[in-house]
C-alpha cells in the first residue's frame, strides 16, 4: 500500500495470523492484524463488504420520510421510511452525475433533491424530476435512474442492517444465536425507542481492539477502577461481585451473560434508584413475569448482557442499553458511534437514572470510557514499539470460559480469521 | 498563579453586590479566574466557584438543544458528580488523564443578558464563546462552543449556579472524548 519504509510495522507472518493450538490452550494472534494497511484493505473487501451491517434502529425513522443519514462500511448511504412505511436504504449519491442527495444527518422530506442539477427522487427512490426533460429525446431510461438500493437491506426487531452481498445469507440466519439475546432486550424494553443525543467519537486504535474491549470482562477492575468507587460513593454495594459466563453465538457473535452488583432500570432496584421508583420497578418486574414466565423474566432483569454482534455492533444490556457501532478509517484509527435505547413510556425517574448511568459509565464524557479509549490507543501504540509478534489471547480455554475470559474473543477471531483467509461468507 | 495560594473561597472572583449592578468586566475577571483554576488544575478551588445546587451540562454534538432529564447528554453533573468528577481526575487511575493534559481556557465575546428573579434566587445569565485547547504527549485537540453560565451572587461573591458547554464541533471524533473539565 504505502512505499515509506516504517521500520516498526509489524510485517505478517508467513503462517497463520490467527494462531490455535487447542491442545496446549493457546490462542494468539498476530500484532500485523491490528496495524498492516494491506491487512486493513483487506478488512474492507472481506469483512465490510461481506457481512451484515447495522445501520439504524426503526424508532430514528418513526413517520413517512423520516430520515437518517450516515457512513456505514465506509460508504455514504441513508435510511428512509417510505410512503408505506417501509425501511428502504440507498447509497447516497445522484444517478446523474454523483452528487449526495441527502445533505442533512435527519430530517424528512418526501422528496431528495439534488442541488447539482435538480434531479429529484422520492422516498422510494424513483427518479420524479428532471429539468428539461425534453433535451434527453428518447435516449435515457428514467426508470433505470433511481437511487440505487444497497444490495440488501433487512431488519430485526426493530434493528435495521444492510449487506453489501447481494449473496449473504438472510439476516437471521446470520445473527444465529444472537436473536435469542436480542429478543431478550427488546421483549424487556417493550416499545422501544433510540434517544435523542448521540455520542460520536474516535480511538486512535484498530477497530477489533474495541470489538475485543466491548466483551472484555478481564479488563474491567483495573481499567474501571474510578467508576467503581464513583458508585460506592453513590451507595452501590459491590461485594457480589460479577459472575457469569462466556458464549460463542455462531458467526463470529458472542455474548456475556452475568449478575452484577449494580441497579438495572428494567427491572432490578437499587438504593441508588431512589425509594420512589422501588414500586414501579416491582411493577415492571411483575409484568415482565406474567408476560414472559418466571425464568424467563428473571433473566431480564436480574442479568447483564454484553453482545458482539460481527463484526461492528455491539450491545450492551447493563445499567442502560447501548447500541454502538464502530468502523475503521486506517488500521490505526477508528469512528465510534453510540446510541443509547430506552423504553418510551419510561417513568421520568427510572429514564433520569438510565440516563446517568449511561453517560457516566458508556459516555465517552464519563468515568469509564475515556480510559477504554486510552487503553486501546496505548495497545495501538504498543504494537509500533516492536519487539513482539503476537497478542496471547488464551485465557479460559482450559476450562468453560467465564464471563472474565477470553472465550468470546477467540469467537470474533475465529470469524475474522476465516474470512480474511477467503474462507465462508 | 497567586490565586491558588490562598483561601479559595474567600478570594475567587470580584467582591460584587446587586447582580444587576454586576459589569461586564467583574464577569470577565471571574470567568478567566475560574480558567486559570482549570488549567492550573486546581479542582479543589474550581469546585468553590460553584453553588451548592449547581449543575454542569455539555450536551451531545448533534443535539445542542439536549435536556439531561430526557435526551442523551456527554455530562450531565450535579455537585455530587462534579466532586466525583474532581476525585476521579485526581486519581493516577484516571487513565486517560494520567498524567494531565495541559490545557488552555480561552474565553472571549462576554455577553450578559438581563437579570432574572430577584433577592437571593436572582440569577444573571452569561453568554460566553470558549476555545479549549488539549495537549497530551504529541497530541493536540481543541474544543471549539459556547458557555451558557447562570450566576448568582453569594456572600458577596458571583458563584456558578450552571454552566453548559455547548460543543461548535460537529462531532467529537477530532477531540476524542471529553475527558477534561471544559
Amino acid at each position: 500500500m504505502t512505499a515509506t519504509f516504517d521500520p516498526t510495522r509489524q510485517l505478517a507472518p508467513s503462517g497463520p495470523l490467527v494462531d490455535e493450538d487447542r491442545e496446549h490452550h493457546r490462542f494468539r494472534v498476530h500484532r500485523s492484524t491490528m496495524t498492516s494497511p494491506e491487512i486493513h484493505a483487506l478488512e474492507m473487501e472481506r469483512v465490510f463488504a461481506r457481512s451484515w451491517l447495522y445501520v439504524g434502529h426503526e424508532s430514528e425513522i418513526r413517520d413517512p420520510g423520516d430520515y437518517v443519514r450516515r457512513p456505514v462500511g465506509g460508504k455514504q448511504i441513508f435510511m428512509v421510511r417510505n410512503k408505506r412505511g417501509e425501511v428502504r436504504v440507498f447509497h447516497n449519491t445522484c444517478t446523474h452525475r454523483g452528487a449526495m442527495v441527502c445533505r442533512k444527518d435527519q430530517g424528512n422530506a418526501k422528496v431528495f433533491q439534488c442541488f447539482y442539477h435538480a434531479w429529484s427522487f422520492d422516498t422510494d427512490g424513483r427518479l420524479v424530476g428532471v429539468p428539461d426533460r425534453d433535451a434527453y429525446g428518447d435516449g435515457l431510461d428514467f426508470g433505470a435512474l433511481g437511487l440505487r438500493p444497497v444490495a440488501r437491506t433487512e431488519s430485526y426487531r426493530g434493528f435495521v442492517f444492510l449487506s453489501y452481498d447481494p449473496g449473504i445469507v438472510d439476516l437471521v440466519e446470520y445473527l444465529a444465536g444472537a436473536t435469542e439475546y436480542l429478543d431478550l432486550v427488546v421483549d424487556a424494553t417493550g416499545d422501544a425507542e433510540i434517544i435523542r443525543g448521540t455520542n460520536e467519537y474516535a480511538i486512535e486504535a484498530n477497530w477489533k481492539l474495541l470489538a475485543e474491549n466491548s466483551i472484555d470482562g478481564y479488563h474491567a477492575v483495573p481499567t474501571h477502577d474510578t467508576y467503581f468507587k464513583y458508585l460506592v460513593a453513590l451507595g452501590t454495594d459491590l461485594s457480589g461481585g460479577v459472575a457469569g459466563t462466556a458464549k460463542s453465538l455462531g458467526n463470529g457473535h458472542a455474548v456475556l451473560e452475568y449478575s452484577a452488583p449494580w441497579g438495572r432500570p428494567v427491572a432490578k432496584w437499587e438504593p441508588l434508584f431512589g425509594e420512589d421508583s422501588r414500586d414501579e420497578i416491582g411493577r415492571l418486574r411483575a409484568d415482565l413475569v406474567a408476560k414472559h414466565g418466571e425464568e424467563r423474566a428473571r433473566r431480564m432483569c436480574d442479568t447483564n448482557r454484553n453482545m458482539l454482534i460481527y463484526p461492528n455492533l455491539v450491545i450492551n444490556d447493563i445499567m442502560a442499553i447501548t447500541v454502538r457501532t464502530f468502523m475503521p478509517t486506517s488500521a490505526d484509527r477508528m469512528e465510534v458511534t453510540a446510541w443509547e435505547m430506552a423504553p418510551r413510556d419510561e417513568l421520568p425517574q427510572l429514564r433520569q437514572r438510565r440516563l446517568d448511568s449511561f453517560l457516566t459509565f458508556l459516555g465517552p464524557g464519563g468515568f469509564a470510557t475515556p480510559d477504554d479509549i486510552e487503553a486501546l490507543e496505548s495497545c495501538q501504540q504498543g504494537f509500533h514499539s516492536g519487539g513482539l509478534e503476537w497478542n496471547d489471547i488464551s485465557r479460559g480455554m482450559a476450562r468453560e470460559p467465564l464471563a472474565n475470559d477470553e472465550e468470546q474473543m477467540r469467537t470474533f477471531w475465529r470469524q475474522w480469521n476465516e474470512q480474511i483467509t477467503g474462507g465462508a461468507r | 498563579m497567586t490565586v491558588t495560594d490562598e483561601p479559595a473561597a474567600v478570594v475567587v472572583g470580584p467582591a460584587v453586590g446587586d447582580p444587576a449592578a454586576v459589569t461586564r468586566a467583574q464577569v470577565e475577571d471571574f470567568l478567566y479566574a475560574e480558567a486559570e483554576l482549570l488549567d492550573a488544575w486546581d479542582l479543589d478551588t474550581w469546585i468553590t466557584l460553584y453553588t451548592d445546587d449547581c449543575h454542569y451540562v455539555v450536551p451531545c454534538n448533534d443535539t445542542p438543544d439536549g435536556d439531561p432529564s430526557r435526551d442523551l447528554v456527554l455530562i450531565d453533573d450535579n455537585a455530587l458528580r462534579l466532586r466525583s468528577r474532581i476525585e476521579r481526575l485526581g486519581s493516577r487511575k484516571a487513565h486517560r488523564e494520567y498524567p494531565h493534559s495541559t490545557t488552555s481556557h480561552q474565553v472571549t465575546n462576554v455577553r450578559l443578558r438581563p437579570v432574572e428573579g430577584s433577592g437571593p434566587g436572582a440569577e444573571l445569565p452569561v453568554v460566553a464563546e470558549f476555545t479549549v485547547w488539549r495537549f497530551r504527549g504529541e497530541r493536540s485537540t481543541t474544543y471549539v462552543g459556547r458557555y451558557q453560565y447562570r450566576l448568582r451572587v453569594v456572600d458577596g461573591r458571583l458563584r456558578i449556579a450552571s454552566k453548559r458547554a455547548t460543543l461548535a464541533m460537529g462531532s467529537l471524533r477530532q477531540v476524542h472524548d471529553v475527558a477534561i473539565i471544559l
